[in-house]
Parts: structure tokens; sequence; C-alpha cells
């Protein structure tokens, strides 16, 4: 067995816990596991992701291009950067809340958000696309979001475990004052997915 | 019992150093190396260990060295940088050995992701004749680490634990002995008084010949470990070590009956080379690819073997161009890397890739998301007053300024649109860096930014130089109560220890002030009119003949909860977006044609005093 996840985002959306909580869920499941964040200068609203490797053999950390078994995006243009790493026929999930860059130094491109998600649907039809920050916010905070797209992923059905088991170590990590937001919003997001995807 | 735990290579370090007995802990913070101490931390009062973080990297070294010389087991952190600071001690404690024993972390940063250089610390062992492990994952970090405090209690004599970004920020799980970390031995009095321990030119004499025998029969000892492991019997040799050991691993996997075509041979134990070991790898190979990230160390060890010993081994790495000399490595550029050698060697076997749907080229354009300064950011504040009062003296009087800036997040005032530091180098560089650019343009002002950290760290020599000398400069610092870039340490001014003890906090002011500045002045920067108080010290400062300094105080947003927001008031607001163009905060961004304040406000105020339509105020009460 052999499963890369990706996850991508803007440094403080919560990319290193979203990380950590699928890499304990793997290794409750019996697999080796093998991350590697950014960690450092990034970390201050650049571009950042998360690799995740989890199998019956120990690898280094980074996933070569084109072999990421499931993209987890929480920004539209940080998952269009990543899909390189996606695998042909890899699953996709993006989270649609733009966050702009701060600046646009003089030559940098226009954002275009709708451009970039057509460009991801074209290669990727059967993408999840949602505004999981905005389903976080309403369950409780925004800053939920990357607990909402591991929900949605459990959802979908796309991890290498049983989502009772990601659930198990969402419980056991996450500080109990903000155990039942983040509950909250894994389970809209898981709902809200399955519905779709078994629709 | 043993037990299973998902660990941060650094974490694994700190385990480890913890299970061989460490008695004594110190470091300065870097990327990629912190997390080692605070983990230890975390036990110390348990377990028993003194920790500390120290003033800097130097002063780090040279506190574990005299608990070694005692007898105790010491662990000290940093990053590769560091080591270049550190380096002064440690180059003369090879010669004078150690008693308990002594092992170094240096975390190299192959990239370099949050680094200024990308250097080598396994050729720095070489250099300074020091012993270097090399781990490729959280596992080995944690059986090497033990091994460390083995050898160099055996030995007499420091150890590098060299790890790399890819190691030490990597997760993985980790078979550690027991589920929590048992209380080390307690530390005996034990400095025994002799002349070994006095670095004298007889001394260094004496002991020179004894320094070189330790590197020889270490590389005896090294290739008698299975550290240095061969795998496949087939004649086209790749030696590597590190992470790079676990990409080749993955790369060749893609060809069938791999073993047959290469021989792998993973160095761990990289300096002193283990030259008995290798000797007979080469025996058994035709050709010789070299992988390894930074540095042709390997390359070169190996050439020198294949030269003494005049073996029949073509040799294919950075040297020759097969592999890139810079930048760090993934499975994908050894995969490409060890193809361009296979061509040359005449086989017909090709490493294969996976092609993605959507390759690099195929991408459409998308926004640059360069890091940035947070939102609410006391160094936006006053590198905007400075900006302003530059301007000001560009305009009264056509003088031009020169800003240098230094390491820590205030770094990032490089970043567009504040354009605030012309010139970084080290740290501590900038103070001294600005009085020798005070001497070469005497018709500019000159400013230097440095941290709060930063200025215990290294600053405070380049103050009493600036005093001493008379240079025209004005120093700037940015107290946020905390070394924020690596993750938030306190340090010499906070008056907390990295055990939470309470110690004496020492102003910055009070030290510039006995160095001999006579301009000193302390500017609180959180008021939310704080703009034009600033603005107006900064050119007054900059006026001031002589060396003046400003220590601006304010709060790390990382680290404290903020208790208001701002809002745009639509009716009010033109659209300029000067807002935007002038700070590139990131909780103000563009929503149709106007701007809008996001969440992540964290109720600095700085917008609200330069919109021009005075639209901006505050929003509300943070809870």
């Amino acid at each position: 067995m052999k499963y890369d996840i990706l996850i991508a985002g803007v440094g403080g959306q919560g990319v290193v816990l979203a990380s950590r909580l699928l890499a304990l869920a793997a290794m409750k499941a019996g697999f080796h596991v093998s991350t590697a964040e950014t960690i450092g200068m990034s970390q201050r609203e650049g571009s950042v992701s998360s690799h995740i490797r989890i199998g019956d053999e120990i690898s280094g950390s980074l996933i070569p291009i084109g072999q990421a078994d499931l993209l987890l995006g929480l920004e539209p243009a940080e998952t269009v950067r990543n899909l390189p790493f996606l695998k042909e026929g890899g699953k996709v999930l993006v989270n649609t809340h733009v966050i702009p860059p701060a600046s646009r130094p003089p030559g940098s491109p226009e954002y275009d958000p709708a451009a970039l998600l057509s460009f991801l649907c074209t290669y990727y039809p059967d993408v999840f696309c949602s505004d999981f920050t905005e389903l976080a916010d309403d369950v409780g905070t925004y800053r939920a979001a990357n607990v909402a797209m591991l929900g949605a992923a459990a959802g979908a059905r796309v991890l290498p475990f049983k989502e009772e088991i990601l659930r198990e170590v969402l419980d056991a990590e996450i500080p109990e004052k903000y155990r039942a937001v983040n509950d909250a919003a894994f389970e809209r997001a898981r709902k809200c997915i399955r519905f779709i995807s078994d629709a | 019992m043993t037990d299973k735990k998902l660990l941060m290579g650094n974490e694994a370090i700190a385990l480890g150093a913890i299970e061989a007995g460490v008695q004594v802990v110190t470091g300065y913070p870097g990327t990629p190396s912190t997390e080692a101490l605070e983990t230890i931390a975390r036990y110390a009062k348990r377990c028993g260990i003194y920790t500390e973080w120290s003033s800097n990297e130097k002063v780090a070294l040279e506190t574990a060295v005299g608990a070694a010389y005692s007898g105790a087991k010491a662990l000290v952190t940093m990053k590769q940088v560091g080591l270049n600071v550190a380096s002064d001690p440690l180059m003369s404690l090879s010669y004078i050995g150690v008693k308990g024993a002594l092992v170094l972390l240096v975390a190299d940063d192959p990239g370099p992701h949050s680094s200024q250089t990308e250097q080598d610390t396994r050729v720095f062992g070489h250099f300074a004749n020091i012993p270097v492990l090399d781990p490729a994952t959280p596992q080995e970090a944690y059986e090497l680490t033990k091994l460390a405090f083995e050898l160099s209690h055996e030995f007499e004599i420091p150890v590098i634990l060299r790890t790399t970004t890819r190691v030490s920020h990597s997760c993985g799980d980790v078979e550690v002995k027991a589920a929590e970390p048992a209380p080390v031995e307690t530390i005996e009095e034990g400095f025994v008084k002799d002349r070994r321990w006095t670095i004298f030119p007889k001394l260094t004499a004496e002991r020179h010949p004894w320094l070189e025998s330790v590197q020889e029969k270490l590389s005896e000892h090294f290739s008698e470990l299975n550290l240095n492991s061969v795998f496949g019997s087939g004649k086209i040799g790749i030696i590597t070590s590190g992470v790079s050991a676990l990409y080749v691993k993955e790369a060749v996997k893609t060809v069938r009956d791999f073993e047959e075509l290469f021989t792998l041979f993973r160095v761990g134990t990289v300096y002193p080379f283990p030259e008995k070991a290798v000797l007979s790898f080469l025996k058994d190979i035709d050709q010789l690819i070299v992988a390894e990230e930074l540095d042709p160390y390997l390359e070169e060890q190996v050439l020198q073997l294949i030269g003494k010993f005049h073996l029949p081994v073509d040799v294919y790495g950075k040297k020759n161009g097969f592999f890139p000399v810079s930048g760090e490595y993934n499975v994908d550029i050894v995969t490409d890397s060890i193809n361009r050698a296979l061509v040359t060697c005449g086989e017909s076997l090709r490493l294969s890739h996976a092609s993605p749907a959507v390759s690099r080229e195929k991408l459409p354009p998308l926004p640059i998301r360069a890091p940035t300064l947070c939102a609410g950011c006391m160094h936006r504040t006053v590198f905007y007053a400075f900006k302003q009062a530059a301007k000001q003296l560009k305009k009264e009087a056509q003088t031009d300024t020169i800003f240098s800036g230094d390491i820590g997040c205030y770094t990032l005032g490089n970043a567009y649109p504040l354009n605030m530091v012309d010139t970084c180098l080290c740290m501590g560089a900038g103070i001294s860096l600005a009085g020798g650019l005070s001497r070469t343009n005497p018709k500019a002002k000159h400013v230097a930014f440095i941290g709060d950290s930063t200025f215990f760290h290294s600053g405070i020599p380049a103050v009493i130089n600036a005093v001493y000398n008379g240079a025209d400069i004005t120093l700037a610092v940015l107290d946020n109560r905390t070394t924020a870039m690596t993750g938030h340490q306190p340090h010499p001014g906070v008056g907390v220890t990295v055990l939470g003890n309470a110690s004496k906090a020492i102003e910055i002011a009070d030290v510039v002030k006995s160095c001999g500045v006579e301009s000193v002045r302390t500017i609180n920067t959180v008021d939310p009119d704080s703009l034009e108080s600033c603005v107006k010290a900064a050119k007054e400062a900059m006026n001031f003949n002589g060396p003046s300094v400003l220590v601006f105080k304010g709060k790390c947003v990382g680290i404290t909860k903020p208790d208001k927001y701002y809002k745009i008031k639509p009716e009010a607001c033109k659209g300029c977006g000067f807002c935007i163009k002038e700070l590139g905060c990131p909780a103000l961004n563009l929503d149709g044609d106007k701007p809008v304040i996001q969440d992540n406000c964290s109720g600095c105020g700085l917008c609200a005093q330069i919109c021009p339509s005075e639209a901006i105020c505050i929003g509300g009460v943070k809870l």
C-alpha cells in the first residue's frame, strides 16, 4: 500500500495541523508515515504545503511529481500551483475561498480565481469545490476550514483509513475548548460532500 | 517497553538525547533546528536536565563545553549559520576534546527555505576535525543521537549530528525505547583541574597528533558500522548520504531487478570518511554515481580514494555536471541526474517518472505569494515611519537614506511595497554595515534595523564600535518582546527563561546608554496613533550627529490577542487604494474597486492613520 496526500494553502490556514491529524490517523491504521511541512519564513502569509506519505514502507517525505493520490487545496491558487504533484486520475478537493496576496509587486500576474477553478475542472472534472471557510465560519470560526476539509475528504471516501480513526485522532488532538467547533466543521463538511458524492 | 510515536525529526533527536542521558542542553533558535531544544525543555524539570536558550551560538557552545569538561553529557543546538558563530570555540575545542560527552545538533537548510546560506556542515566537520553523523529519517535521527553521545564519550571528542530540513522538519513514526523519557543521572561536581583544559600554543602542538590519530581511528571504526550499508550487486555504484539516500532508493525502484544493475552505498557516518568500507565497495564496481545535496563532499572523498588506489572507476556527480550543484534535491531531480549518468555509462535502461496530468509548464499564470509581515505587525509601523522620515529629509535637504536590515521577521521589510531593507548580511551585521556605509557615503543618512533577540545575539559589540569610532548612524531596535521568526522563544530582554522561570529582564535602552550612546529614546508603537510620534522620533534621531538609538516597543501579533479591529466606512472611502498600495498589509484587500478589512485585522490602526479620506475607523472589540 502507498498513498500520498498533498495539502496546499497559505501560511496561517492550519496546513501543518491538518497534516499532523492525517499522519496520526495513518499511523493508528498501522501504516508507516512520513510528512514534510513548510515551517519558517513562508509561514508568514506565503504559499505553504504539506506532503503526507502513507504506506507499508518508509520513503523520503517529498512526493514526486505526478504521484499524489489526493490533493486537499485550502485556497484556489495554491491548489492549482500544486497540481503537478497530483497523478492522473487523482482526487482533488478545493476550498473556493480566495485569499488574495497581501501585495502585488509590479509585474506579478493578476489573480483570477474563476479562471483557475475552471482550469482545474478541465483536468479534474470530478473535483469537489466548496467554500469550506464559509462553512467553518457558519459553525463558529473560519479558522476551522482545515478540519472541515478533512471532514470533506472523509465524506468523499478518499482517505486510506476508516473515518472513525480520524475522528478519534481529532478528539485526542484538538484542545477541548476548540473541539466542539472543529467537530461541527468536520461533520458538516463530511455530510455535505457525502451527499454530493453519493448522489 | 517500546512505543511508537509520530515525531518530528527534531523531537526524535530530543528524545534520543534524553535517553542518552543528556544533562545540560544549550542553543540559540534557528530554523530548522529550534524544536529540538524546545522539546527537551518540556521534559527538563521531570528529567532533571539543565536547559537554556543562550544569547548566541558561541555562548551556547562554550556553556556546553564547561559542562562537558566537568564530565556531564551536553547537547548544543543551532542552525548551520549558527555554527559559523560558534566556530571559534569549536575549532579550539577539537584539540582539547571533552570529558563527559558533547554533541552539536547542526541543521542544514538546502533550498534554502529559511536561511541566508546553503553551506554544508559535513564539510565543516571535515575542516574542524569533528565527526559528523548524517541521518535520513526521524527514526535514524533518534538512533544516531544516541550513537553521537556514545562516540563523543568514548573518543573524548565533540560530535556533530547534522540534519537537513527534510530530517529536522519531517514527521514520521518513530519507535522509541519508552513511552515517557526517564530522569537522567544527576550532575556530579566533576571538574578536575588539569592543564589539558587551558589551550596554549604548546598544548595545541602536543594535541595535534592526537587529534589526527583520532580521525584515523574513527574512520576505521566507522568502516565496521552497518550504518554505512551496501545493497545490491550491480556494476554501477551509487553513493549517497542523508535524505538523498531515500530519494535514490525510490528512484531506482522504478527499474525491475534494480539490485542487479546497481550497488547502493549509503554513508551514515560522513566524516571521518569510512575509507575501508568505501574502498571494498569501489573494488566491485565500474562506474560510480554520487547523489548528495549541497557540497560535493562524498564526491571529493571518493575521487581521492580512487586516485590514491588507482581504481578504474568513472565518477558521475556534481563536478562533471550530472547533478545540480545547488538547491534542495527530490526524487525527480535524482531520477533525471541518474538517467543522465546512465546515458554516458552506455546503459540502455532508464529510471522512470510518473507523468502528471498537469505539468508545471501547463499551469496558468499564478499570483506571486511571497512571505510578508503579519497583519498588525509593529515592524510595519516602524518601517513606514522611517520611510516617511526619509522622504521628508529628501525633500527638505536632498538627503538620501540607506537602510540596513538584519535577520528576523523584519527582514520581510524588504518586500514590496515597503522596500525598506537595502542591505542584509547575517545576524547582527546591520549596525556595523551601516557604520561602514557611513564612511563611504557621508552625505547620506544611515539607519540600521535590528530585532530584540538579534540585538542580544550579536548587536552589542557593533553598538560599542559605533560609539568608540563615532559612526554617524541611527539604530532602530524593533523590540516585540520575543524571538518571533523561529516560533516565539524568550530572550534576555523578556525576563523569562525557556523553562518559564523568571529572570532579570535586560533593558535594551540601558544597554546602549551604558555603551556610551548619548541619544537614546524609547518609543511605544502600541498606541493606534503612534505613527506621527514614530516619524518625528525617526527624523530627530537621523538628524542627530553621531550614533543614536531608538528602541521601538510593541508586541508580536503572533502571541498576543488583538483587542480591537478596524473597518472601512464605505460612504467615506473614495476607493483610492492608498492603504493597500502603501502598506501591503494582509488584512487589506480589494473587494471590487474598494478596499475591505478582513478578519485577520489585529487592530494596529496604521491604515486608519494614513487614509487620506479618514475613512477607516475602529470596527469593534475583538473577543
